[in-house]
C-alpha cells in the first residue's frame, strides 16, 4: 500500500537504531560481564538501587508537578492571546531551548554555587551564603528549568482548541469565571496535562547531568548510576539491565497516566452535521 | 399576557469602529415568541448576544423585567442559550450535559434527576441520557442543547440559528416542537434566524432587521402583507416593486395604468414604491386598456409555476397555477387588495423588477432540462 511505503523510512531507522539497540540491551541484561552466560544476576542487583530509582522517580514527579503549576497558567495565558502576541509568548517560552542545554544547566551552578552571582548579592545585605546547589532542590529546579517548556507547548496548544463557545455555554449556565475553569475548561485539557507530564517525566527521571552539575553526593539519580556502569565501572551488563528496568517503570507510569485521557475521546471536537 | 419583560433602549454597538447596531429600540413581552430576522450581518445574532450578556452595548440601556442589566454578566441572568452550533460539552454525557446548569446553581442531586428526566420526555430522548455527545445526530444534538437551556427554567430563551445545521425535513419538524415546547412552557422566546419561512411559521413578533437598524416590527401576516419598505418586502416572500405615482387617497398609478387600492395617507401625487406579490396577480385575456405583457421564463415548482412576465421592459414575477409557454401574452389584473403602497425609502432603488433573479434561479435557467422550456 501506498501509506505503508511512505512509512518506510522511518521503519527502516527505526529497525536499525532503536529495536537492534533494544534487542543489545536486553540481551546485555541477561548476560553475564565476563563469562558471557545467560543469567540473572544483573537484574537482581536491582535491590541495591531501589532507593535510587525511588529518589529519581520522586524528584521527577515533583519537577513534574511545579511544571504543571507554573505551566498550565502560562499555556492559558499564551492560548487566549491574541494571534500576534501569541507567536511572540510561545517563541519566548522556546527560547531557553535554543541555548545548549549543558551550558544553561552549567549557567545554573554559576548563579547558585556558593561564591555565585545570587550569593554575592545576598552576601552584599548581609545575608548567605546559603546552600543553593548541591542538594534536591537545586536538582529539581534544573529539571524545571530545562523541561518547562515540554509542559507549555502541548497545554497551550489543547487549550487553544477549546471551543471559546464551550465557556460561554458554561457561563449562561451559571457558571462565574471560576466555575467556568473547573467544569469546563480543566476537564477539556487533561490530555494537555497528561502529554506535558509525559514529556517531563520521561526525560526528567532518567537524566544524569543536571543531578552531576546541581546535585552533590545524596542525589545521585538513577542516570548517574547506569552512565557510571558504562564509563567508568565498565560493567555495561548491570547499565544495561538498570536501563531495562527503568524503561518498564517508565512505560508503567505513562500507561497510567494515559489511562486517565484515552477513556473517552476528550480532545475531540463535537462533530456537527 | 403582554407585560413588558426585557427592553432594548436606544442601544448602539461598535465593534472596531464599524457600527454594528445602530439605536436599537426594541421591546419584549412575557411569553411571547419573537424572532430577529435579517441577512447576515444585520446585528441580529450582536442583539441576541447583547440580551444574553456576552457583550455590554457600546451606548445605551438593556432593562429585564424594570432593572438595568447592562453589566450583569450571563450567569446571573435568567435567560438560557441554545447556541448556533450547540456547544455540547463533549466530554459529559447525555444526562450531565443537561444537568450541568441544575449543578451548578447547587440543587439536591434527586430534584435534579427528576427535572432532566422530565425535560428529556419534553424533547423526545428518553433513554438517550447516557449517549455520548459525540454519537448523537444533528437533530439529537440540538435536542439535548435545547434541554440544557430548558431544565433551568429560564424566564427567556435565547435561540441563535439553531436549526441552521439541520436538513430541510428535520428543520420543518423542529420548527413545529419548538413551537410546541414554547406554548408548553410559556417562555419567553427570542430566536435569531435568517430563513424568512421559518420566521414566519413559528413567531408571534417579527423583527425584521438591516444594516444594524431595525426596518419592521410586527406579527408575520402584518409584515408580509404590509411591509414598509422595499427591503422588507423584498426579504420577506417574493415581490414585484415598482416606481408609481399615488394621484389620490386609494388611487394608484404605474406603467400608465390606474389602480383602486386601499392605501391612503399619501401626498397628491407621491411618488412610492407599489408591492405586488407574485401570488396575487391574476391573468386575463389581453385587452385594449389593460397593463399587458410577455412570458419570457417558466419554472414549475411543484404547486404552481413561477411566470416570469415582460411588461414594458420591466420583468415581473407571476404565480400561476396553468402552465403559460414562453411568449404567451396576457392582460394583468389586480384587486385592490393585491396592491400594497409604501413611501419611498432609500432601499427604493435597490430592489425592483426579476430580470436579474437569485443565483438559485440562474442554475436553473443554465441547465437545459430546467425545464424552462418545456413543451
Amino acid at each position: 500500500m501506498k501509506n505503508r511505503f511512505l512509512a518506510g523510512p522511518y521503519l527502516l531507522w527505526m529497525a536499525v537504531f532503536t529495536l537492534i539497540p533494544l534487542g543489545i540491551v536486553v540481551y546485555y541484561a541477561f548476560t553475564d560481564s565476563i563469562t558471557g552466560a545467560f543469567t540473572l544476576e544483573n537484574l537482581a542487583k536491582i535491590g541495591i538501587y531501589l532507593p535510587i530509582f525511588f529518589r529519581s522517580m520522586g524528584l521527577a514527579a515533583i519537577a513534574c508537578v511545579i511544571c504543571l503549576i507554573i505551566g498550565y497558567p502560562v499555556a492559558w495565558c499564551i492560548a487566549k492571546a491574541s494571534p500576534s502576541r501569541r507567536r511572540l509568548l510561545s517563541m519566548l517560552v522556546m527560547l531557553p531551548m535554543c541555548m545548549s542545554f549543558l551550558l544553561r544547566t552549567l549557567a545554573w551552578v554559576a548563579l547558585l554555587e556558593d561564591t555565585g552571582i545570587v550569593n554575592q548579592a545576598l552576601g552584599a545585605i548581609g545575608l548567605g551564603p546559603l546552600p543553593l546547589v548541591r542538594n534536591n532542590g537545586a536538582v529539581i529546579l534544573g529539571m524545571v528549568y530545562n523541561y518547562l517548556p515540554y509542559m507549555i507547548t502541548p497545554l497551550y496548544t489543547v487549550i487553544m482548541k477549546i471551543d471559546p463557545k464551550l465557556e460561554e455555554a458554561a457561563q449562561d449556565l451559571g457558571c462565574s469565571g471560576g466555575q467556568v475553569f473547573r467544569r469546563v475548561t480543566l476537564p477539556l485539557s487533561i490530555p494537555g496535562i497528561v502529554s506535558g507530564i509525559t514529556m517531563v517525566f520521561v526525560p526528567a527521571v532518567s537524566t544524569f547531568y543536571i543531578s552531576q552539575k546541581l546535585g552533590g553526593t545524596g542525589t545521585v539519580l538513577i542516570g548517574d548510576v547506569i552512565e557510571s556502569q558504562f564509563k567508568t565501572a565498565y560493567n555495561p551488563n548491570l547499565g544495561a539491565a538498570l536501563s531495562l528496568i527503568l524503561m518498564l517503570m517508565v512505560l508503567i507510569c505513562v500507561g497510567i497516566m494515559n489511562h486517565f485521557s484515552s477513556d473517552e475521546d476528550l480532545g475531540e471536537e463535537l462533530v456537527v452535521q | 399576557m403582554s407585560k413588558e419583560l426585557i427592553r432594548l433602549g436606544d442601544v448602539s454597538m461598535v465593534f472596531d469602529g464599524e457600527p454594528v447596531l445602530d439605536h436599537i429600540d426594541l421591546t419584549i413581552n412575557d411569553h411571547e415568541f419573537l424572532t430577529l430576522l435579517g441577512p447576515s450581518g444585520c446585528g441580529k445574532t450582536t442583539t441576541l448576544r447583547i440580551i444574553g450578556g456576552f457583550q455590554t452595548p457600546t451606548s445605551g440601556d438593556v432593562y429585564f423585567d424594570g432593572q438595568r442589566i447592562n453589566d450583569l454578566p450571563p450567569y446571573r441572568r435568567k435567560i438560557n442559550t441554545v447556541f448556533q452550533k450547540y456547544a455540547l460539552f463533549p466530554h459529559l454525557d447525555v444526562y450531565d450535559n443537561i444537568a450541568f446548569g441544575l449543578r451548578v446553581s447547587k440543587l439536591p442531586e434527586r430534584s435534579v434527576d427528576k427535572r432532566v428526566m422530565e425535560i428529556l420526555e419534553i424533547v423526545s430522548l428518553r433513554g438517550f441520557q447516557n449517549r455520548e455527545v459525540t454519537s448523537l445526530s444533528g437533530g439529537q444534538q440540538q435536542r439535548v442543547a435545547i434541554a440544557r437551556a430548558l431544565v433551568n427554567q429560564p424566564k427567556v430563551l435565547l435561540l441563535d440559528e439553531p436549526l441552521g445545521a439541520l436538513d430541510m425535513r428535520l428543520r420543518k419538524d423542529m420548527q413545529n416542537e419548538l413551537k410546541r415546547i414554547q406554548q408548553a412552557l410559556e417562555i419567553t422566546f427570542i430566536y435569531v434566524t435568517h430563513d424568512q419561512e421559518e420566521a414566519l411559521a413559528m413567531s408571534d413578533t417579527v423583527v425584521v432587521m438591516d444594516k444594524g437598524c431595525i426596518q419592521q416590527i410586527g406579527s408575520p401576516v402584518s409584515i408580509y402583507n404590509e411591509p414598509k419598505n422595499a427591503f422588507v418586502a423584498d426579504f420577506i416572500g417574493e415581490s414585484n416593486i415598482l416606481d408609481g405615482v399615488m394621484r389620490e387617497d386609494f388611487l394608484v398609478e404605474f406603467f400608465g395604468h390606474r389602480y383602486r387600492c386601499l392605501d391612503k395617507g399619501f401626498g397628491k401625487n407621491e411618488p412610492v414604491d407599489v408591492v405586488i406579490r407574485p401570488e396575487d396577480v391574476d391573468i386575463i385575456a389581453p385587452a385594449e386598456n389593460v397593463l399587458c405583457g410577455t412570458v419570457t421564463n417558466v419554472i414549475f415548482k411543484g404547486t404552481f409555476y413561477d411566470t416570469f412576465v415582460d411588461v414594458q421592459g420591466f420583468t415581473w414575477l407571476i404565480q400561476t397555477t396553468e402552465f403559460c409557454p414562453v411568449g404567451t401574452r396576457f392582460g394583468i389584473q389586480l384587486d385592490p387588495d393585491a396592491i400594497h403602497v409604501m413611501k419611498k425609502s432609500k432601499y427604493s432603488e435597490q430592489f425592483g423588477d426579476y430580470s436579474s433573479y437569485s443565483d438559485e434561479y440562474d442554475e436553473l435557467e443554465a441547465d437545459p432540462e430546467g425545464g424552462a422550456d418545456e413543451e
